[in-house]
């Protein structure tokens, strides 16, 4: 079963807040990952990890530098369910 | 005429690691004296990897030498003299000659001839990949006192102005000595590659660098895609082991990852659920990564400082170039 944007974008937010602390309502989709949130690499790959196993999608760690804002993330993995 | 049947040795039931030692470069090398080429500073590499300094030899010390004081200090540990070890297994990715081996030198420096002696490459998976040999050797009745080294000098091995690995990167050497035990000390080594070799590299050759005049090589790697692979596929190894040894989370004494850095050990030790009463190594923070010596020089700080009691049960597991990995769970000597 596919998951909606909105879906994708809650479950995200939640894993964003885990990994940083961050309230889940300050994880929006123009949020860059590295400017707003203050993500490093590792936190970022330990993200990825998680929306990986949650939406069960694959995104590849060659892709992880092009998903800067947190809609670029949500979009990738919309597309990466179909 | 019939030809005889051949004699096949068979070795004691069960093996243990019977002492341990280990030897730090003498230099402490703080995060703010090597900041500078990198363009970073002591808050960004504690935050990043956990290390407030690492241990680093001066140009007089080889790995031999560093090799040769742990071992010495196993030994000793073990009650045992030079001469009662008949093999050397040494791991360790930081002894320049093609040939003889490190181990080689190293037991005829110790009195330990004629004992057996080979290097083992496994980069920070090299101590535990040689346990695991050890362990073997000894049941098989190939040899009765394994001596294992894992043994670095990782500062030959660094660029001042790489981010990716040399900052973290520090020398030493740990030693075991492995050997036959009335009650099972060593559970099944559970160990293989994963391919992924440009993940954790050398910059050339050194053939290259000879003949195109390149720099002298050094390590490079891909730090967040080795993170992800060594949390989330090494975790489920160490369960393994321990799964394979017939114990369970709430068994373990300590846990002993390879030192690669303080956030994978953070993160795998959540992955792993480990209660809160297990013992983590963490011997990073102070003596950085020092590749095939970080597991036995972790194993010796816990002991030696009281945090863990002989006998106590040690999860312990080694990833890292290859891309290669083994862990195991061990009785502490």
């Amino acid at each position: 079963m596919a998951y909606s944007e909105q879906e994708i974008l809650a479950g995200l937010a939640e894993i964003v807040s885990e990994e940083t602390g961050l309230p889940t309502d300050s994880v929006s989709p123009e949020k860059s990952f590295t400017d707003d949130l203050d993500i490093d690499s590792l936190s970022m790959m330990t993200i990825v990890t998680l929306a990986e196993e949650k939406f069960s999608v694959r995104i590849p760690d060659d892709e992880v530098k092009n998903l800067t804002t947190v809609g670029d993330a949500v979009a990738y993995i919309v597309g990466a369910q179909s | 005429m019939t030809r005889p049947t051949l004699t096949q040795s068979t070795g004691p039931a069960a093996t243990r690691i019977l002492g341990l030692g280990g030897v730090r470069g003498e230099r402490v090398v703080t995060n703010d004296e090597i900041a500078g080429p990198i363009d970073s500073s002591d808050e960004w590499i504690r935050q990043r990897t956990g290390i407030v300094t690492r241990r680093r030899s001066g140009p007089d010390t080889d790995v031999v030498d560093l090799a040769e004081a742990a071992a010495r200090a196993a030994i000793a540990d073990a009650g045992l003299a030079p001469s009662d070890v008949d093999a050397v297994i040494l791991a360790t990715t930081t002894y320049f000659h093609q040939t003889p081996s490190a181990a080689a030198l190293l037991a005829d420096r110790l009195g330990a001839l004629p004992a057996a002696a080979y290097d083992v490459s496994a980069a920070c998976a090299g101590y535990t990949y040689a346990i695991g040999q050890a362990d073997a050797l000894v049941r098989a009745g190939a040899a009765q006192h394994v001596l294992v080294i894992g043994a670095e000098k990782m500062s030959d091995f660094v660029d001042p102005t790489d981010r990716s690995i040399s900052f973290l990167l520090g020398d030493g050497a740990g030693a075991a000595v492995v050997g036959a035990s009335d009650t099972p000390g060593i559970g099944p080594t559970v160990w293989g590659s994963a391919g992924q070799g440009h993940l954790i590299r050398q910059t050339a050759s050194w053939k290259e660098a000879f003949e195109q005049g390149t720099a002298w090589p050094t390590l490079r790697q891909e730090g967040a895609s080795v993170f992800k692979w060594a949390v989330w596929q090494m975790a489920p190894v160490a369960e393994k082991a321990m799964a394979a040894a017939g114990v369970t989370p709430e068994d373990i004494d300590a846990f002993i990852p390879h030192q690669a850095n303080m956030r994978i050990i953070d993160q795998m030790v959540k992955q792993l659920r480990l209660p809160e009463t297990v013992v983590v190594g963490r011997d990073i923070a102070d003596t950085g990564n020092t590749s095939a010596a970080s597991i036995p020089l972790a194993a010796e700080r816990l002991r030696r400082e009281g945090q863990v009691g002989s006998g106590a049960l040690a999860l312990q597991i080694g990833f890292g170039a290859g891309l290669v990995y083994a862990a195991q769970v061990v009785v502490l000597p």
